[in-house]
């Protein structure tokens, strides 16, 4: 914990010399010290790159009018997903950093620091959960939702630009924590007392605290924007049960993220009471009370964790059902299965603390309800059986994901039974095999799953497929590095290691930690060959166009309009009279032609780009720097710009822009004479270069 | 959905040319999810009180602090005020004279200001007492809870001046028409939720 004498309170608050880590790596030049100095140089840097390449190449006005301020859903949702990259990025390389401690501080102190070790796992937890997942789940709904549902954006646009830019904000607050001051070692859960004045004094909870709840406070509004749209801009003809299946994960998803994210808001809240004005919620002394903290907390966390997961079955859902070039099976079975882990969600919390006191009654409640949630789990893993049987299954680089996903998941959801029961929950809480298990959850529940999403609508987004060679690599390496980092975990927790440790005493674990250790640079080698994939796309993206829109014979929607879509999406809204309307048109005798002309075109009314939102996010996370570091003025002011700018944006009119019919009629008129010119090609030249977009149809 | 049977069953926004109902249908379905939203954070603030009204670690106790009889015309107060805000959207509804509408919308602000005086009078007397929120952990939770719904109180007398400046601005032109009917939803839900404070704090610690 650094001791830092304040250079000038007044103006910079709490802020001293020793509050940046180039300072203290200078003054103490420690293996752990130079680690934390070089991912803040690494930060500003980066930064300062980024800045750089836009000045000399001119587009900072292109970025600000066509991207940040745009109010699209398509660039809002692809912006939320750069944002998980990115966070993935420094949150896999930490985790990476924490393998290499473990293997080397075995009767030895290893290179980082207990209190760096312990921001390193706080940072990670958090950045994966809400920066990571929460963004990349986020913007896949985002861009994918309207198109599904045959809309033309989400029901309210700028409030889907503030829950960005509060996203951006919390995100960019992380960031900063490595460059000025540090971060909490509270764990991603920050349970009090620890993370209470008493224990944590220093400037790291309060990053926390901010960060979290900016992040949940956008969260709740992207889950309000998402229901809202799946409520209400639903096109005509589409009742709830002809929806596709990432639509219905989606409206769960966000039923939970309107009733979850609140408790956390709570909770972080009043531990910022606690910690700012010496309230008593969650201390020792006086009253407080921490028990309190922690069924808050998971009252959050555990819906969190099907929020996090349901989406990806959503993407599976439909995956499988395309690749194995069938319709999916037992559709009304997978809804009223995802409605049922959406409502049992609410009901197992206490599954966090089965150790925490409360008496055995009430453990084997919750023990019995968490067993639950296993049965509807298990209808849709045998869905996807069922989609795939006799199905022509095609192995892309989406299905290869969704079937390391089926295998991992079903192994990792075994495991959760032994957790589920507290007499075992009592032998192995607080070990690595905790760790272990939900890693193996959240990776193959949530990162292949929006991993496979990015491949599959990546080509819809950008008008191009992605490399399918690089593809093959980074999915291998997610794999392989997935059960050689994680499966040793499950043996060391057995044997009793806990988690969270930064030296080890015991000899014979040895062998297991320099395979996990292995395990984490191979996942790191499937991030790079993620970048590597995209690179190459990149370059040769004229061989992979797919304008016609449809590279992998979809179902929804989504692939009856061009790569990339037009601004408003659909030309002329849809009609819908099935359950799968583009694919049963394409497909069957006597339908209507898809890629006919429609009758008449009508104007159609687009939301002009707003600064607001940037503003609003960005002056969020200058309020929430100047509450960490005591710097009242600055938070004041900034606390002003965003009232500031809600008042003028109310007051603002001719926040829309409208597409004259004859221009909407232009493009799509022009688009569909490209189709009618484009070759239709056989699934099997599916990852070809003739592959631009119509699907051959044998009737 | 554009089928007419659909139309929400309390838009009270009138004949507007210039609004479908399908429009307004989803601008204020989607305040409903906020105002959810909003009362789960109330609920959870309930339950954590629920859980600490017995941590006074020696100090203040909801016996010896509440007074009925503010609290009883707090409760007036903000009633009232529901009933004022009520007839404002009624004005809006049928286009009444545009004094009309503002004479209720300021009745409504005058009692919410009035309202918000009388807490702040309550507090300073719990201050004065030793019962300030630093005590205890029931202090603490009680403070939490009612300064939410004082400080929500706040932000909805805020928000309608800045309604009045719109009326003022753009006349009853579709959003102020729309934002007016949120805010209505908005005051309705802090009055209910101060009559759950007015029972679970107030009538439960003067009895119990």
């Amino acid at each position: 914990m650094t001791v830092s004498v304040p250079l000038w309170p007044a103006v910079l608050g709490r802020f001293g010399w020793l509050d940046l880590p180039f300072v203290r790596a200078w003054e103490n030049p420690t293996a752990s010290e130079l680690i934390g100095a070089f991912a803040g140089a690494l930060v500003v840097v980066g930064a300062v790159a980024v800045a750089a390449l836009l000045t000399r190449y001119g587009k900072w006005r292109y970025l600000w009018t066509e991207w940040l301020t745009s109010l699209d859903h398509k660039k809002i949702g692809i912006m939320y997903i750069v944002v998980a990259f990115v966070m993935l990025s420094r949150a896999l390389v930490e985790a990476v950093l924490m393998r290499m401690q473990q293997a080397v501080a075995i009767e030895n102190p290893g290179f980082l620091s207990p209190d760096h070790f312990g921001q390193l796992f706080s940072t990670h937890g958090s950045i994966m959960i809400f920066f990571m997942a929460m963004p990349f789940l986020t913007g896949m709904i985002n861009y994918v939702l309207p198109l599904q549902i045959g809309a033309r954006d989400m029901a309210f646009p700028w409030a889907n630009s503030i829950a960005l830019w509060l996203t951006i904000g919390a995100a960019g607050l992380m960031m900063t924590s490595l460059v000025v001051g540090e971060f909490s070692t509270g764990g991603w859960s920050g349970y009090p007392p620890y993370t209470e004045r008493a224990f944590s004094p220093g400037v790291g909870v309060d990053y926390w605290i901010w960060a979290v709840t900016l992040g949940s406070i956008g969260s709740t509004m992207a889950g309000i924007n998402i229901a809202c749209t799946l409520y209400k801009l639903r096109a005509p003809g589409m009742g709830f049960m002809r929806m596709q299946m990432f639509s219905w994960t989606s409206l769960c998803t966000s039923i939970l993220m309107i009733f979850a994210m609140p408790p956390l808001t709570v909770a972080t809240l009043l531990l910022a009471l606690d910690r700012y004005l010496g309230f008593h919620f969650f201390t020792n002394d006086l009253g407080g009370n921490m028990m309190n903290y922690a069924n808050l907390f998971w009252l959050f966390g555990h819906p969190e964790v099907y929020i996090l997961i349901l989406p990806a079955f959503g993407v599976y859902s439909e995956v499988v059902s395309t690749f194995s070039t069938k319709d999916l099976y037992g559709y009304t079975s997978l809804v009223i299965a995802t409605m049922a882990i959406a409502v049992l969600s609410f009901t197992v919390w206490v599954h966090h603390f089965f150790t925490m006191g409360q008496s055995a009654n009430v453990n084997a409640a919750f023990g019995i309800a968490t067993m639950t949630i296993g049965v509807p789990t298990g209808v849709k893993i045998y869905d996807w059986i069922w989609t795939m049987f006799r199905g022509e299954v095609r192995f892309t680089v989406p299905m290869l994901y969704a079937l390391a996903f089926m295998m991992t998941f079903v192994l990792g959801g075994f495991t959760g039974i032994i957790l589920a029961m507290p007499p075992l929950d009592y032998l192995v809480h607080n070990t690595l095999f905790l760790v272990a298990h939900f890693h193996n959850m959240l990776i193959p529940g949530l990162l292949y799953g929006m991993l496979a999403g990015y491949h599959y609508w990546f080509p819809k987004a950008f008008g191009f497929r992605l490399d399918e060679r690089w593809g093959r690599i980074a999915f291998t390496c997610w794999v392989v590095g997935f059960y050689l980092a994680f499966f040793p975990l499950y043996v060391l927790g057995a044997s009793g290691m806990a988690r969270r440790t930064q030296a080890i005493f015991e000899p014979s674990f040895r062998p297991w930690l320099y395979v996990a250790g292995v395990g984490a640079f191979i996942l790191l080698a499937a991030l790079v060959s993620l970048g590597v994939q995209l690179w190459v796309s990149i370059r040769n993206r004229e061989s992979m166009r797919v304008e016609a829109g449809d590279p992998w014979d979809g179902r929804g929607l989504e692939w009856s309009i061009s790569a990339p879509p037009p601004e408003y999406n659909f030309a002329v809204l849809p009609l819908i009279d099935g359950r799968n309307p583009f694919y049963d048109h394409k497909h069957d005798e006597g339908q209507p032609d898809p890629y006919a002309s429609p009758a008449k075109y009508e104007d159609i009314v687009v939301p002009r780009g707003s600064m607001t939102g940037v503003a609003i996010g960005l002056s969020a996370a200058v309020a929430a720097f100047g509450l960490v570091w005591e710097i009242w003025g600055l938070a004041i002011v900034a606390v002003q710009v965003i009232v500031a700018a809600v008042v003028l944006r109310s007051f603002g009119r001719d926040q829309h822009r409208t597409i004259p019919a004859a221009e909407v009629a232009l493009a799509h008129e022009a688009w569909l004479a490209r189709v009618r010119a484009t070759r239709a090609i056989p699934r099997k030249l599916e990852t070809a270069a003739v592959n631009r977009g119509l699907a051959e149809i044998d009737r | 959905m554009s089928e007419p049977e659909l139309a929400h069953a309390g838009l009270n926004l009138g004949e507007n040319g210039e609004l479908t109902a399908d429009q307004a249908e989803n601008a204020i379905f989607g305040f409903w999810m906020f105002l959810m939203s909003d009362a789960v954070i109330f609920a959870l603030l309930f339950a954590t009180y629920g859980t600490m009204i017995a941590s006074t670690v020696g100090g203040p106790t909801p016996a010896s602090e509440f007074k009925l009889l503010p609290a009883f015309v707090e409760t007036l107060l903000l009633l009232t005020s529901s009933a004022t805000f009520g007839r404002a959207t009624l004005a809006m509804k049928y286009d009444e004279p545009r004094r009309v509408l503002f004479g209720w919308l300021a009745a409504t602000l005058g009692l919410g200001l009035v309202f918000l005086a009388l807490e702040a009078d309550d507090f300073a007397t719990m201050f004065a007492h030793g019962a300030y929120p630093m005590r205890s952990g029931f202090l603490s939770s009680f403070f939490a809870l009612v300064g939410l719904h004082g400080l929500h109180v706040a932000v909805a007398c805020f928000w309608l001046v800045v309604m009045v400046g719109q009326v003022c601005a753009y006349g009853l032109d579709a959003r102020v028409r729309i934002n007016l009917l949120r805010l209505g939803l908005f005051w309705h839900l802090l009055d209910i939720v101060w009559i759950a404070i007015f029972s679970v704090v107030y009538l439960q610690g003067h009895i119990g």
